[in-house]
C-alpha cells in the first residue's frame, strides 16, 4: 500500500554522502550528457540538413537522358540512339496526370553572358515552367521565375543562378537588367535564392541561367531534349511513373520499355532514400559514442553507490534487524542513484541547450562545411533517446551496489565496523 | 503486575532450537560457534545468556533474532520454523515479533530519537498518525519524551541505550534480544536500564539478555550459561534446577 511512501521516507533519512564525490559523479553523468546530446543533436542536425540539400536539386524527382536501344524490338535492330524532343512533353503529361510535374531541358554549356565590357563563360539551360517548381529554383525577393506568357511568347527572359548574378553583375541588383546571351539581348528576371545543393547534373544549379524553353528553341533552332525530369507526389509513386514514361517513348520511338539503356535514369528518389538510411547509421552510431561516454558516467554512479554501500553497511543490517524488506534496502540506493543521474542529465541537458542555441547564433551561409555541419538541432527524439539511456544507466548503476546491499547477512553487515 | 505471564500461561513457546549448530567458513579454517545447542523459551521469561567472550552468546543472539541462519538444526520462533522463510518473512519476523537492543545501540546516526523509534514502524506499515502516537508512548515510557527531536549525538550513552530500547518495543514483539546492553554503558547508566529491563519483565515481556554482567544476570531469574558453543548450565532463579518462571527477580 504505502511503498513507495516508505521508500521516500527512507531515501529522506538516509546518511548524505560526501558532498565533493557526489558533485564529481554528477559532473561526470552532465559530461556524459552533454556529449551524447551533441553527438545526437550535430548527426540530427547533419541529417536534416543533407536533407535539405538533397531536396536543393529536386524532391521526389528523376531525371532522364537520351540514351541508345540494347535490344531489338519490333523488328528494329539495336544500337538506334533515342532522342526525345520539345513535343513529346505534351504527350507525356497527358499520359501521366498523376506526375507533379514534368519539364524538359535543353543544355548548351558554353554560352557568352555579356555585360557591358564583360563576357562570363556559363551553362544556359531551356526548361519549362514548371523546372522553377520541381528543380527548385525560387526567385529571391525582387525577382521571379519563368511565367507562361513568357514561354508562349518566347520572351527573351533569363533567370540567373546565384553565382552567376554575383558574376556577371558584382554587387549591382541584376532584376530588370538586360544582358547579352550569345549576342542576343535578354532581361533579367529573377535570381534564383541561395540553396544548398548535394545532387547535381551538368553544372550546380547556382551556375547555371535557365531561359523559356521556346525562347531556348527559338535562338538555337534544337528541340532535341537534353533531359527530362519528373516529380513524383509522392515517393513510392516513382518507380511507376518512371515504367509509364518508357513506356510511352518506347511506343512513340520504338523501343522495349524494359530496355533501361534507352533512356537512362537518375532515380533522385533512391538516392535520397539511400541518404536517410546512411545518415541513420551516421546518427545511430553518434549515438552509441555518446552513449559509451554516459555509460562512463554511469560507472562513476555505480562507484559511487558500492561507497554508500559500504559507508552504511551498519545501517543497512540496523535497518534490517529492524525489520526492513530488501527493496526498502534498495530502494531508497536506487532512488538515490538515479538522482544523480537525474540531476547530471538536467545539467547536461542545459549545458547542451545553450551550446546548440550558441552554435545557432553563429553565421554559416556561404560555407558549404558550416551549412552543413553547424545547424546541430536538439528534436523531443533526441529527448527521449537521452532521457532512455539516462535512465537505464543511473537504473543499472544503482541496482547492482543496493542488491549487494540487500543481499547479505544482517548478522555480518551489524558486525562491520 | 505480570499479568502477562497468566495470559500465554501455556501458551507455548517463544523459542525452542534443537540441535544448532552454526559454523564459520573462513575459508582455511571452519570456526564451531555453536554446537548442538537446544533452548527453550517460554513466553514471559527473563533469561540471561551469559559465558565467556567467544563462547558463541552473540552467534545465538543473532540466530534467535534471525539475523544469522543456523548451519544444521531447527529453530521455531513462535511455532515459526525459521529455516524454511523467505528473506521478506524473515524480515517480517524481526519486524514484528523480535526487538532488538545492542551494546552499542546502533542508533542511526544522522536521525532524531523520534525517528528512530519510528523505524519498526515504518517498516510494519503502520500509519503517521498511530506512528506518532506510538513512538511518543514509548519515549515517553524511557523517560525521553523532552528528547524527541535530538540526534543520537546529543544523547548521552544511557539515554541512547533507552531510545534503543524504545525502539526494540515499538512493534510490540514477542521477544526483546539484549546483546551486552550494558556494556558501553557506566554503572549508573547500566543500573537505569537493568532496571528498565525489570520493569518490562514484570510487565510480562520475554526477554533474553546477553550479558558479562553478573549483576544484570542475577537479576534473571533463569540463566543459561554458554561456553565452547554448548550449553553448560541453565538454572533458574538462585540455583534452583528447571525452568521455574515464577522465581521473583533477585
Amino acid at each position: 500500500m504505502a511503498r513507495m511512501p516508505v521508500t521516500l521516507q527512507l531515501f529522506i533519512r538516509s546518511s548524505r554522502v560526501q558532498r565533493r564525490r557526489a558533485m564529481l559523479t554528477i559532473a561526470a553523468i552532465a559530461w556524459g550528457a552533454l556529449s551524447l546530446l551533441l553527438l545526437l543533436a550535430f548527426g540530427q542536425g547533419l541529417g536534416q540538413q543533407l536533407d535539405i540539400a538533397g531536396r536543393g536539386l529536386g524532391h521526389n524527382i528523376a531525371i532522364f537522358w537520351p540514351g541508345e536501344t540494347t535490344q531489338p524490338w519490333k523488328g528494329l535492330g539495336s544500337g538506334r540512339p533515342i532522342r526525345p524532343r520539345i513535343a513529346d512533353l505534351d504527350l507525356l503529361r497527358r499520359r501521366m496526370p498523376e506526375a507533379a510535374g514534368i519539364s524538359g531541358e535543353i543544355r548548351n554549356s558554353q554560352v557568352a553572358l555579356t555585360r557591358g565590357k564583360k563576357t562570363n563563360n556559363t551553362q544556359v539551360v531551356g526548361v519549362s515552367l514548371v523546372y522553377g517548381r520541381i528543380r527548385n529554383h525560387i526567385a529571391a525577393p525582387g525577382g521571379r521565375f519563368l511565367d507562361p506568357i513568357d514561354d508562349a511568347q518566347r520572351r527573351r527572359v533569363i533567370f540567373l543562378g546565384d553565382e552567376v548574378a554575383k558574376d556577371v553583375f558584382g554587387d549591382e541588383d541584376p532584376v530588370g537588367k538586360s544582358l547579352l546571351v550569345d549576342n542576343v539581348p535578354y532581361t533579367v528576371i529573377g535570381v534564383m535564392q541561395h540553396k544548398m545543393q548535394t545532387g547535381a547534373y551538368g553544372t550546380q544549379d547556382k551556375n547555371h541561367a535557365v531561359i523559356p524553353l521556346r525562347t531556348f528553341e527559338a535562338q538555337y533552332g534544337r528541340e532535341e531534349l537534353s533531359n527530362i525530369v519528373v516529380a513524383a507526389q509522392r515517393p513510392e509513386d516513382m518507380p511507376e511513373l518512371i515504367a509509364e514514361l518508357r513506356r510511352t517513348l518506347g511506343q512513340k520511338y520504338g523501343f522495349d520499355p524494359a530496355d533501361e539503356r534507352a533512356l537512362p535514369v537518375w532515380d533522385h528518389v533512391k538516392d535520397q532514400q539511400m541518404t536517410r538510411n546512411i545518415l541513420l547509421g551516421i546518427e545511430i552510431f553518434l549515438g552509441f559514442i555518446g552513449g559509451l561516454t554516459l555509460a562512463v558516467g554511469g560507472i562513476g554512479v555505480a562507484n559511487i553507490m558500492y561507497a554508500v554501500v559500504k559507508e552504511r553497511t551498519r545501517e543497512i543490517g540496523v535497518k534490517m534487524a529492524l525489520g526492513a524488506r530488501g527493496r526498502w534496502i534498495t530502494g531508497p540506493l536506487i532512488l538515490e542513484g538515479m538522482i544523480y543521474t537525474l540531476l547530471g542529465g538536467v545539467l547536461g541537458v542545459a549545458m547542451a541547450t545553450t551550446v546548440v542555441m550558441l552554435l545557432a547564433m553563429v553565421p554559416t551561409s556561404g560555407n558549404e562545411a558550416l551549412e552543413l555541419l553547424g545547424k546541430p538541432t536538439l528534436s523531443p527524439a533526441i529527448g527521449v533517446v537521452a532521457a532512455l539511456i539516462l535512465g537505464a544507466i543511473g537504473l543499472l548503476s544503482a541496482y547492482f551496489p543496493a542488491r549487494r546491499a540487500a543481499r547479505v547477512q544482517p548478522a555480518e553487515t551489524l558486525r562491520y565496523e | 503486575m505480570r499479568n502477562g505471564h497468566e495470559i500465554y500461561e501455556g501458551n507455548g513457546l517463544v523459542i525452542r532450537m534443537q540441535g544448532i549448530r552454526k559454523v564459520y567458513d573462513t575459508g582455511k579454517v571452519q570456526v564451531e560457534a555453536l554446537r548442538d545447542i537446544d533452548l527453550e523459551v517460554e513466553d514471559g521469561e527473563f533469561v540471561a545468556v551469559v559465558g565467556p567472550s567467544g563462547s558463541g552468546k552473540s552467534t545465538l543472539m543473532n540466530l534467535i533474532g534471525c539475523l544469522d541462519t543456523p548451519t544444521a538444526g531447527e529453530y521455531h520462533l513462535r511455532g515459526e520454523a525459521v529455516a524454511e522463510l523467505k528473506r521478506d518473512q524473515l524480515a517480517e519476523i524481526r519486524n514484528r515479533r523480535v526487538g532488538f537492543v545492542f551494546q552499542n545501540f546502533n542508533l542511526l546516526p544522522h536521525i532524531s530519537a523520534f525517528e528512530n523509534v519510528e523505524m519498526p514502524l515504518l517498516f510494519g506499515g503502520v500509519g503517521k498518525r498511530q506512528r506518532r502516537e506510538r513512538v511518543e508512548e514509548l519515549l515517553e515510557k524511557v523517560g525521553l519524551a523532552d528528547r524527541m527531536e535530538h540526534k543520537p549525538t546529543e544523547l548521552s550513552g544511557g539515554q541512547m541505550q533507552r531510545v534503543a530500547v524504545a525502539r526494540a518495543l515499538a512493534m510490540d514483539p514477542d521477544l526483546v534480544l539484549a546483546d551486552e546492553p550494558t556494556g558501553n554503558l557506566d554503572s549508573s547508566s547500566g543500573g537505569d536500564i537493568m532496571s528498565l529491563f525489570t520493569e518490562l519483565w514484570e510487565q510480562g515481556r520475554t526477554l533474553l539478555v546477553i550479558t558479562h554482567d553478573k549483576a544484570l544476570a542475577r537479576r534473571a531469574p533463569r540463566q543459561v550459561e554458554i561456553r565452547d558453543g554448548s550449553i553448560v548450565d541453565d538454572r533458574s532463579g538462585d540455583g534452583g534446577e528447571g525452568d521455574d518462571r515464577t522465581a521473583d527477580p533477585a
